[in-house]
């Protein structure tokens, strides 16, 4: 029934942070089932619109939203909607692995826990670290602490621990910048095969890693007074290949940064 | 601010080494025209030797831009420069086994008594040259307009070459024992003629360079 409509998609989006305009006119459509990449020069807005998919910027004091976000077609912007059920359907995945001081087992199950899951745990527990490619490598060790795992198993661990909520939508805001190359092929692999059942946004500060492995690129770019403003948005196989825009060309070809 | 001044004075480098290349091709062909009409078994024989050097000239761009590629990532357009340069050289390497075929005919010749003297023929090698020159040009300032219209005078050779034919046949035809030199004054004109050909495919490269498409410009036949 949904499968004409965008999973996720702004509409003149423009964000405040107080009196500073962070965002300015963003339009973009992410189909579904398809990784759309954010990049873009320091500074451009590309995380503050990764939030604003799942309203993570009303966290920030003064914060304001204009325009749309529709998620399946409605606006999680509009009067009696509850963020913390957007966040859930949309789950978030940060630059620095975070997991919870507590056992791998626990940090999955956390999420269902919180959300009074009365099931089989186990299952589902399994069944996000197997998603997650992480499974093999834990599998007897689950009550092991979360912390002493590596930097790429513990991001794989953060991405079984939003699984576990069963989301429709995974925002990724850097996920392998702190990691080693060999883990962050792994979690690009791993993106890839996710996107069969999720759709995925993510922000990146490496131009190769969303040329790798997204189908859609968005690329921002500050204006004069400093608002993220959207450049270029179109599958990523064109944006790199032959940039519509001068800007992204001198961006993607590093004349400018 | 450029931020990739390394990167892209590295593919500056590439595009300079094209068109030395380019200088060495255009050389072999006029030499062996030079050579044709001039009866020099030498400067034939040299010219098949120097065939190398433009083999080994093409080798080192074609691991120049293997290793740009392998360590900088290129993308857009810095990509399409050097996938078009891998290209490029190839148009040209041939471009030069052309010249050597010519230089091969030259000395196969040796001594014979000349057919006629040559007009059409060295015609066709200037023009052929012209337009390989202005094709590389093209490509180093990637103007698009310019190697659109190179594409459109390679009938200008297409005409030179039938005309060629043509008076090679009445000679064929007055008298069989000019079958022969005949014969191998058309495999020159041929060699010239793919030559032009080969330019006009550097331009079809010069253009996607430019705009990210292919596009067959002139029909070749």
């Amino acid at each position: 029934m949904l499968n004409g409509i965008p999973s996720l998609e702004t509409k003149k989006l423009g964000l405040w942070y107080g009196h500073f305009q962070a965002l300015r006119d963003i339009s973009v459509a992410v189909p579904r089932n398809q990784i759309m990449a954010i990049i873009g020069p320091s500074g451009c807005g590309k995380s503050s619109l990764l939030r604003c998919f799942n309203r993570m910027n009303e966290l920030i004091l003064g914060s304001r939203v204009e325009g749309e976000v529709l998620f399946d077609g409605a606006n999680i912007y509009a009067p009696g909607v509850d963020p913390s059920e957007i966040r859930y359907r949309i789950g978030m995945v940060f630059q620095k692995p975070n997991p919870f001081p507590k056992s791998v087992y626990d940090n999955v199950a956390f999420g269902p826990r919180v959300n009074g899951f009365a099931g089989n745990l186990d299952e589902i527990v399994e069944r996000a670290l197997v998603r997650a490619a992480l499974w093999d490598e834990v599998k007897d060790q689950l009550r092991k602490s979360a912390m002493q795992l590596s930097g790429g198993q513990q991001q794989r661990l953060c991405i079984a621990r939003a699984l576990a909520l069963e989301p429709e939508v995974i925002l990724m805001d850097e996920p392998c910048s702190a990691l080693d190359p060999v883990a962050t092929l792994k979690i690009e692999d791993l993106m890839r095969s996710l996107v069969q059942d999720y759709t995925i946004v993510i922000v990146t500060h490496n131009m190769q890693q969303a040329a790798r492995v997204s189908d859609m690129t968005a690329f921002l770019m500050m204006a004069e007074d400093r608002a993220g403003v959207l450049v270029e948005y179109g599958p990523t196989s064109q944006v790199f290949t032959t940039p519509k825009d001068s800007r992204t060309e001198d961006y993607i070809t590093g004349r400018f940064g | 601010m450029e931020i990739r001044r390394g990167f892209h004075q590295k593919l500056k480098e590439i595009q300079d080494d094209v068109l030395a290349m380019s200088g060495m091709v255009e050389s072999a062909i006029m030499s062996s025209i030079e050579a044709l009409k001039n009866r020099d078994l030498d400067l034939a024989h040299k010219i098949v030797a120097d065939d190398i050097k433009i083999n080994q000239k093409r080798f080192d761009i074609e691991q120049k831009c293997i290793q740009i590629i392998a360590t900088q990532q290129p993308m857009a357009s810095d990509l399409r420069t050097i996938i078009s340069v891998l290209y490029i050289i190839t148009e040209l390497e041939r471009i030069a086994d052309h010249a050597e075929g010519i230089a091969k005919i030259v000395i196969m010749i040796g001594d014979e008594p000349p057919l006629k003297p040559l007009t059409t023929i060295p015609l066709m090698a200037e023009k052929a040259c012209d337009m390989l020159h202005r094709a590389v040009d093209a490509f180093i300032r990637h103007d698009a307009e310019t190697a659109r219209k190179i594409c459109l005078e390679d009938d200008e050779v297409d005409n030179l070459y039938n005309q060629v034919f043509r008076v090679l046949l009445t000679y064929m035809l007055e008298d069989p024992k000019t079958i022969t030199r005949a014969t191998r004054l058309s495999w020159v004109a041929h060699n010239l003629e793919r030559s032009a050909d080969r330019a006009t495919n550097i331009c079809e490269r010069v253009v996607f360079t430019v705009t990210g498409k292919m596009e067959e410009i002139a029909s070749k036949y």
